[in-house]
C-alpha cells in the first residue's frame, strides 16, 4: 500500500499535467475486416470466421461503414483528414488477440490535431487532440480458478473471440497542462463530452459499463516552473466517476513519492474500481518493442475530399452548441442546465417537448420526480420504464384538470411497472380529478358543517384558513379533487 | 508417344474426356495408381485423397454422360500445395505446428478448382511455410527429384513440381514468393508460372510473405498452365491486393506462341544478370544460352537493358520476406488450432506459447522468423527493413523502365541444376542463391515463367520469362514459342521411376 | 567483429516467442551474422527521397461494405482448438496483462 498525500496539499505543491487516451467500439453491422456480426452478448465463438480467428491464410478487408464513421469522428472533434493513410500491424504476443498482431494505424492516422472545449466550474478548457485512428477490438478472457474471476490466482483463462476484430477507434489527447486542481474534473468533463459527441453521432452507443467506450488515464506532476515529469498511464478506467478518481488517486499517490525524492517509473497502472486506488502491472522482463510495418494485406487510403466533405456535411449539431441553444430555447440558469445534463436528461426532455409539454413541465419531471425515481432504483434516467411521449401525455392530463399533481405521481407508479399508458393507469387505477360539482359541494358542506369555527374565521375574511377546509374535502374524496376547485366552492359559498 | 493416360497434358486429357475417349473417373484411377506406385519413392505428397477425387471425377463422367455443359478442365485431376486451405483436407504447410489441421474453409483458388470440377488428388510436399529452395526444410520428409533421386527437386514447391514431372498429376498448384513455383520447376524439367501479383487470389494462401506470395500453375507444358492460369484467376473481393481486372489472355498467349512465331518480340536481356552470373554453373548459362539462340530464330529480337539495383534484390528480398513472415507466423501459437507443447498444468501460457513454436517450426522458419523480428525491431527497422522498401522501389523503377523498351526479359531461371541433398543446407546463403534470378519479378510485382529447354550435366535447365505487370501473356507466348522448337517435352524424357 | 550477437539472438527469440536451445543460439548467430553482412550492402545504396514500396502493386481504398456475411459454426470455430471448454478456447494461466 502506497503512502498517499491528501489532495490539497498535493497540488498546492504540484502541477499535473493530464493526457487521455479513449478507446470506442463503433456499432457498425459487421466487424473492421471480416463480415462476422458485432452483436454484443451472443453465445460465445459464435460471430467467428476465418478472418477473426486468425486461420491460416485468411485475409482482411476493410469495412467502409467504420471508415467513415472514423472520419466523422474526427471531424466532430475540429480534426484535419489525412489524404493519404494506412493500416499498420503492431506486433505482440496476447491469447486474446487472434493474429498476435493488432491491425491498427501508426505513423499516419486517418484524423489528426483537434480539440474539444469543455467548461470546468465556469472556466473554458480546451483539450487538444493529437490523432483519431481506427483499429481492433481483442476477444475476451474468463479467468477461471482465481477468486474474484481476475488474471492474479487464476489457474487457467477461456478464450471467446466473438469480440475480436470489432473496430475500435482510438482518441488521444496531446498533454493537457494548467488545470491545476482541476485535473480530475476537467478529465471528467473531457471525457463526458467526447461521449457526448460520439453518441451524436450515432456511430458508438459509448457506454462505458459495457466496454465500448474506455479510458486510459496518463498523469504527471511537476513543481511550478519545472519540467514535466514522467508519467504514469492508468488502464481500466471504465466509468465517467472512475475518470475523475484515477486522476484524483494518481496526484496523491505520486506527489507522495516525489515527496520522497523518489523518482517516478513510466509504467502501466490498473485502476481498482473498489478500492479508487491504481496497482502497478507486473513489471516487464524488457522494453515492450511493436516491430510496427505497413499492413501488406490492406490498401492504403485515400480519403477524396468530396467523401469528407459529404460527411462534414451530414453531421449533427455538436451537443456543446445544441446545449446552448436549447439553454436559451427552455429559459433555464446555467445551474439547472448543468443538472439537466448531469442528468442526462437532454434528450428526455427535448423528447418530451416534442411530445408537446411545455419546456418547464418537461424539465420539472425529469429532473423531479423521475430523477427521484432511478435514483431509488440505483437506475439510470433513461432506463426508467416511462418513455418522454408518456411524460408528455401525463402532463397533458394535468393541465387538462383531468389529474393533480398527487394523483400525476400515482400514475407513474403504474406506468414504471408496466401497468401501460397514463391514461391507461389513470383508468385502471380509478385516478381521475373528481368533477362532479354536486359531489363536491356536498363534500364541502360536509366540511362546513364538521368545522364551524374555521368556517366563521373564513366568513370573516382570513381566506387563508380554507387550508383546513380544502384538506377536510381532499381527504373524503381519497385526493381526487382539484385542490383549486374546491377552494373556490368554499369560498364561494362563504362569501360574505 | 505413349497411350498411357498419365503420359497426356492436361489439354489432351480434357479433350479426351469431353470426347469420350476415356472417363474422368479412368483418368483419376490412372494418377491414383500412379501415385500408389511411385510415391513411396519420390515423396510427393503429403495426403492423398483418392475417395474425394473419384468423387468428383464420377460427377463429371456422370455431367458429360448427361450433356451438360463443363469447366474446360473438368475431370482433369489436380495436385495442390499443401500451403493451400483445403476444407475437410489437412493442410500443413509442411509443419509438425499445423499437424492434424482441418480447415473450415476453402481458399479462393481450391473453390475456383471445386467449380471447375477438377479432382482433387491430394496435397503435395514444400519447405515448411514456404521457405527454402529445396524440399529439405519440410517437417515431414525430403521430396526426390525425379531425375535424379540423390537430387533436390527445388524448393518451395518441390512437391507440386516432383508430382508433375513424375506423372502423378497433370498439373498442380504452387505458390510463389521469391521462386517457389519457377525454381523447382527449372530442376524438375516441368513449366511454372507465377502470374502477375495480385492477379491471383491469396485468400487462403497461408502466408509466408504477404507483399509477395503469389499462387500459380506448375504443368508439363506453357498451354496447359496457361488454362489452369485461367481457371483460378480473377478479381476475389475477400483479398484486398487482389486487381480487379480482366486476367490476361494467356490461353491464347500460349496457342499463339505455339505457332512458333516470335516477330516483332523484344526480349531484354539484364546485363546485370549477365555480370553476377559467377553464381552460375556454366552448364546452365550454355543450354540457356542456347534457348536465346532458338528464340532468336523464331524472329525475337534481343536486347540488353539495364536493371542498376538488380545487386541488391538479393538481400532486399531476404529483408522483406522474413520481416513480413515474422508477423504472418505469430498466429501459430497453440491456442486456436495446431500443435500445443508444453501444457502440463505447471507451464503459464507465455511459456507454452514459447515451448509450441519451439516444439513446431523448424530451423529455417526459426532462421527467417528471428530475422525478420531483427529487421523490424527498433533500431534496426531504418537501417533494413526500412532500406529494404526503398531499395524495393528502385527495382521495380529498373523494371519498368525496362518493359518501356522490351516485351519480356529473359535469364536462367535459377542459377544451378538441381543439387545434392545436403549441398547447401549448412549454409543458408547458398541456398537463397537459388532464388537469384527469380526475385526480381517477385520484388516488382510482375509475372515470370519458368519453361524447361534443356539438360546440364544430365539434369533439366529452365528458361525464366518475365514480363511486365499484368503482360502474363506474353511470358506465356514466348514461353510456348520455345516449346514449339522442340520433339518432345522435356517432361517426356524424364528417366522411369521404380516404385518401391 | 560480428554484426549480431548470441544475446542479441535471444532477446529476439524472446520478443518472436520461440524457446531456442544453446545449440540453435550458436548455430543462427553465426548463420545470421553472414546474411546480415550481405544485408549491409544496401547502404551503399543512396535511397535519398525514395518512397517505400509496402506493397507489389499498389491499390487504393479498396473497401468491404458493412453487410453481415455466415460466421463459421461453433463446432467448426473450435474444431482446431488444441483444448475447449464450455464453447471458448481453453489456455494455462496467463502471467500478466498485454506484455
Amino acid at each position: 500500500m502506497s503512502k498517499l498525500n491528501t489532495y490539497e496539499d498535493a497540488v498546492a505543491a504540484y502541477e499535473p499535467v493530464l493526457g487521455l487516451e479513449t478507446h470506442i467500439e463503433l456499432d457498425t453491422r459487421t466487424k473492421m475486416f471480416c463480415g462476422c456480426s458485432t452483436t454484443f452478448g451472443g453465445e460465445p465463438n459464435t460471430q467467428v470466421c476465418p478472418v477473426c480467428l486468425a486461420l491460416p491464410g485468411a485475409l482482411p478487408v476493410a469495412n467502409r461503414a467504420a471508415i467513415e464513421a472514423t472520419i466523422k469522428i474526427g471531424l466532430a472533434l475540429n480534426c484535419s483528414i489525412a489524404e493519404w493513410t494506412r493500416f499498420a500491424r503492431k506486433n505482440y504476443f496476447y491469447p486474446d488477440m487472434p493474429k498476435n498482431f493488432q491491425t491498427t494505424q501508426y505513423e499516419e492516422p486517418l484524423c489528426e490535431e483537434g480539440y474539444v472545449d469543455v467548461t470546468v466550474d465556469g472556466k473554458p478548457y480546451r483539450v487538444e487532440i493529437e490523432r483519431v485512428h481506427l483499429e481492433e477490438d481483442t476477444g475476451k478472457t474468463l479467468h477461471v480458478g482465481g477468486a474474484t474471476g481476475r488474471i492474479h490466482g487464476a489457474t487457467e483463462s477461456l478464450v471467446d473471440y466473438n469480440r475480436a476484430g470489432i473496430p475500435l477507434v482510438e482518441i488521444v489527447t496531446k498533454p493537457v497542462p494548467g488545470t491545476g486542481a482541476l485535473a480530475p474534473e476537467v478529465a471528467r468533463a473531457y471525457v463526458t463530452e467526447l461521449r457526448d459527441i460520439v453518441r451524436s453521432l450515432g456511430v458508438s452507443d459509448v457506454r462505458m459499463e459495457q466496454g465500448s467506450m474506455r479510458c486510459d488515464v496518463n498523469l504527471s506532476l511537476n513543481k511550478p516552473g519545472a519540467e514535466w515529469g514522467t508519467r504514469t498511464e492508468t488502464k481500466n478506467v471504465n466509468s465517467l466517476r472512475s475518470v475523475e478518481r484515477a486522476v484524483r488517486h494518481e496526484v496523491r499517490r505520486q506527489s507522495a513519492l516525489l515527496d520522497e525524492g523518489i523518482k517516478i517509473i513510466q509504467e502501466t497502472r490498473h485502476f481498482q474500481e473498489g478500492t479508487g486506488e491504481t496497482s502497478p502491472g507486473r513489471s516487464k522482463e524488457e522494453a515492450t518493442d511493436y516491430r510496427y510495418f505497413p499492413e501488406p494485406d490492406l490498401a492504403v487510403m485515400e480519403p477524396s475530399r468530396e467523401w469528407v466533405e459529404e460527411l462534414r456535411a451530414s453531421l449533427p449539431e455538436p451537443p456543446r452548441q445544441r446545449r446552448e441553444r436549447l439553454q436559451a430555447e427552455w429559459s433555464l440558469a446555467d445551474k439547472e442546465m448543468q443538472s439537466v445534463v448531469n442528468a442526462d436528461a437532454v434528450e428526455l426532455i427535448e423528447s418530451t417537448i416534442a411530445a408537446g409539454a411545455a419546456s418547464s413541465s418537461a424539465v420539472k419531471w425529469w429532473l423531479g420526480e423521475l430523477s427521484r425515481r432511478a435514483n431509488e432504483a440505483g437506475e439510470e434516467l433513461g432506463a426508467l420504464q416511462i418513455t418522454p411521449a408518456q411524460v408528455a401525455e401525463l402532463q397533458g392530463m394535468v393541465d387538462d384538470g383531468r389529474l393533480n399533481d398527487k394523483l400525476a405521481r400515482q400514475v407513474i407508479d403504474g406506468v414504471l411497472v408496466g401497468e401501460g399508458s397514463p391514461a391507461e393507469v389513470a383508468q385502471k387505477r380509478g385516478l381521475e380529478v373528481v368533477s362532479d360539482t354536486g359531489a363536491l359541494e356536498a363534500a364541502v358542506d360536509e366540511a362546513i358543517a364538521a368545522n364551524p369555527a374555521v368556517a366563521d374565521k373564513i366568513r370573516g375574511g382570513a381566506h387563508a384558513a380554507a387550508g383546513v377546509l380544502i384538506g377536510a374535502v381532499m381527504k373524503a374524496t381519497k385526493g381526487q379533487a382539484d385542490a383549486g376547485s374546491v377552494r373556490q366552492i368554499i369560498l364561494d359559498k362563504l362569501a360574505g | 508417344m505413349s497411350d498411357r493416360i498419365i503420359d497426356q497434358t492436361a489439354a489432351e486429357l480434357s479433350a479426351g474426356i469431353r470426347e469420350g475417349r476415356y472417363t474422368s473417373v479412368e483418368v483419376t484411377t490412372a494418377f491414383l495408381d500412379r501415385i500408389d506406385a511411385i510415391d513411396g519413392t519420390v515423396k510427393a505428397f503429403l495426403h492423398v485423397d483418392r475417395e474425394g477425387a473419384l468423387a468428383t471425377a464420377a460427377e463429371v463422367d456422370a455431367d458429360i454422360a448427361a450433356g451438360k455443359e463443363t469447366f474446360a478442365l473438368a475431370g482433369v485431376p489436380i495436385a495442390i500445395k499443401d500451403v493451400v486451405v483445403t476444407k475437410g483436407m489437412p493442410t500443413t504447410a509442411a509443419s509438425k505446428i499445423l499437424e492434424g489441421w482441418i480447415p473450415p474453409y476453402d481458399a479462393t483458388i481450391v473453390e475456383r478448382i471445386k467449380t471447375a470440377r477438377m479432382p482433387i488428388l491430394g496435397k503435395t510436399n514444400m519447405d515448411e511455410f514456404a521457405m527454402g529452395s529445396s524440399t529439405e526444410y519440410s517437417a515431414y520428409g525430403k521430396t526426390l527429384n525425379p531425375w535424379d533421386t540423390g537430387r533436390i527437386p527445388g524448393g518451395s514447391g518441390g512437391g507440386s513440381a516432383a508430382a508433375v514431372a513424375a506423372k502423378m498429376a497433370p498439373l498442380a498448384i504452387g505458390t510463389d514468393t521469391g521462386g517457389s513455383i519457377r525454381q523447382p520447376g527449372a530442376v524438375t524439367g516441368t513449366f511454372g508460372a507465377k502470374p502477375t501479383y495480385g492477379s491471383n487470389s491469396r485468400y487462403g494462401l497461408i502466408a509466408f510473405s504477404s507483399s509477395l506470395d503469389t499462387p500459380g500453375p506448375v504443368a508439363r507444358n506453357a498451354l496447359d498452365a496457361a488454362l489452369l492460369h485461367e481457371a483460378i484467376s480473377g478479381h476475389d473481393p475477400r483479398d484486398s491486393t487482389a486487381i480487379d481486372a480482366p486476367v490476361p489472355p494467356v490461353v491464347a498467349a500460349a496457342r499463339a506462341g505455339a505457332t512458333g512465331d516470335l516477330s516483332g518480340v523484344k526480349l531484354g536481356v539484364v546485363k546485370e544478370f549477365k555480370e553476377g552470373s559467377d553464381a552460375a554453373e556454366p552448364g546452365v548459362i550454355a543450354a540457356y544460352e542456347a534457348a536465346v539462340e532458338q528464340l532468336v530464330k523464331l524472329g525475337a529480337e534481343i536486347v540488353e537493358v539495364s536493371c542498376p539495383s538488380f545487386a541488391y534484390a538479393l538481400p532486399t528480398y531476404y529483408l522483406i520476406a522474413p520481416s513480413e513472415a515474422s508477423s504472418n507466423l505469430a498466429r501459430y501459437d497453440g491456442v486456436r488450432y495446431g500443435l500445443r507443447a508444453g501444457d502440463d498444468g505447471k507451464h503459464s501460457l507465455e511459456e507454452v506459447m514459447s515451448l509450441t513454436r519451439e516444439a513446431g517450426f523448424g530451423p529455417e522458419v526459426k532462421r527467417r522468423i528471428i530475422l525478420g523480428t531483427y529487421a523490424l525491431s527498433a533500431g534496426y527497422v531504418d537501417a533494413f527493413y526500412g532500406k529494404a522498401q526503398k531499395v524495393r522501389t528502385l527495382i521495380k523503377q529498373d523494371f519498368e523502365q525496362a518493359f518501356e523498351s522490351v516485351d519480356a526479359i529473359i535469364s536462367p531461371t535459377t542459377p544451378f541444376v538441381a543439387f545434392k541433398f545436403g549441398e547447401r543446407t549448412g549454409d543458408p546463403y547458398q541456398m537463397y542463391l537459388a532464388d537469384l534470378y527469380t526475385i526480381p519479378s517477385n520484388l516488382y510485382g510482375g509475372p515470370g515463367v519458368s519453361v524447361p529447354v534443356g539438360l546440364s550435366e544430365g539434369m533439366p535447365v529452365g528458361l525464366q520469362v518475365m514480363g511486365p505487370v499484368m503482360g502474363d501473356d506474353i511470358t506465356y507466348r514466348v514461353a510456348a514459342a520455345f516449346e514449339s522448337t522442340q520433339d518432345t517435352l522435356l517432361a517426356d524424357t524424364a528417366p522411369e521411376i521404380e516404385g518401391k | 567483429m560480428s554484426t549480431i550477437s548470441r544475446e542479441e539472438v535471444a532477446h529476439l527469440a524472446r520478443l518472436a516467442r520461440l524457446e531456442v536451445t544453446d545449440d540453435e543460439l550458436d548455430a543462427f548467430a553465426g548463420q545470421l551474422d553472414v546474411i546480415l553482412e550481405s544485408m549491409k550492402t544496401l547502404a551503399e545504396v543512396d535511397t535519398d527521397g525514395v518512397q517505400p514500396t509496402s506493397q507489389a502493386v499498389p491499390l487504393v481504398n479498396v473497401f468491404r461494405e458493412d453487410q453481415p456475411q455466415p460466421s463459421l459454426p461453433r463446432d467448426a470455430a473450435l474444431a482446431g482448438g488444441p483444448d475447449t471448454f464450455e464453447d471458448r478456447f481453453r489456455v494455462p494461466r496467463i502471467l500478466d496483462e498485454e506484455a
